[in-house]
């Protein structure tokens, strides 16, 4: 099927996410239910907002489940943002609420020593080879960061008061914190090499 | 390390720009979603649209003109002029809006930065502050710089980032229009006084300008006439910027 399903968190900047899928030519709707992401070719998780809105908005719908189980299984999904974040196991953003928790690790406030939030375009270094990501600059627009992440993942970095996770990715599955749809002809080639694989 | 930005605003009015605008090789040059293409190509990292229609009646189109720049635009858009609620926010959200940038209303009722902030996250809510010495002191405009408040423009600032601003669009309106450089001691007092980014505006004439304001502490600048006129590209502006080691992305 010749389009890409979004999943809606609530309040992310759909318009732009669809606006960048449809310059590629590709069409874009928005997700109606667990079976729908099941059942999905492809997916799109964006988020702009808080992790704790957006995963009680997910568990409102009752869509974690099939969310986890496609990661899980390797189908093609990309996280963007706050998406990303959402794979992980908690935020300091939100106390007590629960991730996605496919990676067992917390998610981070960014240090008092820089400028919060982390506005604009910063380098993307591809640290593990065989990904879609490459080198380049990416737009940023997060006050919450992610370090770490396990091994199987392919992992890319950017600094901002230290390092933090740009990218990460196994096969079809890849997760931004930067935002492809709003990164010019970067991000456009990003979109356009995982459509294609 | 995180580049600089360098930011075209367009002033728009029922769905064409305003302001001296001067484009050769653009058939119609007062098309938003044209020059908004055309400084992408020439490296802009982020675009700002402001509407200037006086009235709700006159800021019917803004949505439409939003879009239609969306289709085109592959870079952050923040939009600014009449967002009043977070009913405005919303729509200016679907219509391809990044960040909403709010001045007077932000103002007259402070829980539209906290409301828009907790809808759309804090990266998404700016607060576009119009500033002006009295009796040596900033401070603030609103109204188009019609209204001369009481408020603290330092103050004001410092406030906005509490009720959830992640951004501040800080212009001098002393020096705008002025082309005599940006308001720097004001740049500096908010800059110092806050943790999120500031969006220098007011003033230019070159890039030295732009030069001296990020030293004064601007995450980024935002320009208009130079660049609508011509006198400088977007990328004239980097690669002066580069010469005086400031990080920026150059394609």
């Amino acid at each position: 099927m010749n389009e890409v399903v979004i999943v809606p968190t609530g309040s992310a900047n759909l318009a732009s996410v669809r606006a960048a899928f449809a310059r590629l030519s590709m069409a874009s709707r928005l997700a109606q239910s667990a079976a729908d992401i099941d059942s999905a070719e492809r997916i799109v998780l964006p988020g702009v907002g808080a992790f704790g809105a957006a995963m009680e908005e997910l568990r409102r719908q009752g869509w974690t489940r099939a969310l986890s189980s496609r990661i899980e299984q390797r189908k093609p999904t990309f996280c963007i943002c706050l998406g990303l974040q959402l794979l992980y196991a908690s935020s300091d953003e939100s106390p007590g609420i629960e991730g996605l928790s496919m990676i067992k690790s917390l998610i981070s406030r960014l240090p008092s020593t820089v400028v919060v939030p982390h506005m604009g375009w910063n380098e993307v270094k591809v640290q593990d080879r065989g990904g879609l990501v490459r080198s380049g600059h990416a737009y940023f627009a997060n006050s919450f960061r992610a370090t770490d992440a396990p091994n199987e993942w392919i992992v890319s970095r950017t600094d901002y008061g230290g390092e933090m996770i740009a990218a990460l990715e196994i096969g079809p599955v890849v997760a931004c914190q930067f935002h492809p749809e709003l990164s010019g002809e970067y991000g456009l080639t990003l979109l356009e090499d995982w459509l294609a694989c | 390390m995180l580049a600089t930005r360098v930011i075209p605003c367009l002033d728009f009015l029922d769905g064409r720009v305003v302001k001296g605008v001067k484009f050769q090789g653009l058939r119609d040059s007062g098309e938003p979603a044209p020059l908004a293409k055309r400084y992408e190509a020439e490296g802009a990292d982020e675009l700002v649209m402001l509407d200037v229609a006086a009235t709700s009646e006159g800021r019917k189109n803004a949505a439409e003109t939003v879009a239609k720049v969306r289709s085109v635009l592959s870079i952050p858009l923040t939009v600014g002029g009449g967002v009043r609620s977070v009913d405005d926010a919303a729509r200016l959200m679907d219509a391809g809006a990044d960040k909403l940038a709010a001045n007077t209303a932000a103002v007259e009722c402070n829980s539209l930065l906290s409301e828009i902030a907790g809808r759309f996250g804090a990266q998404c809510a700016v607060v576009a502050i119009d500033a002006a010495v009295h009796d040596d002191r900033w401070v603030v405009l609103t109204r188009s710089g019609t209204t001369v408040t009481e408020l603290d423009a330092i103050e004001w600032a410092v406030k906005a980032t509490e009720l959830g601003a992640g951004e501040i669009l800080l212009t001098s309106w002393d020096r705008d229009g002025t082309q005599s450089g940006y308001d720097n001691e004001l740049i500096y007092a908010v800059a110092s006084r806050v943790r999120v980014p500031v969006i220098a505006s007011g003033g230019a004439a070159n890039p030295q300008h732009m030069i001296e304001a990020i030293r004064a502490g601007a995450s980024a600048v935002l320009a208009a006439s130079i660049l609508h006129t011509e006198q400088f590209s977007v990328s004239d502006i980097k690669r002066a910027m580069r010469e005086a080691n400031i990080e920026v992305r150059l394609r």
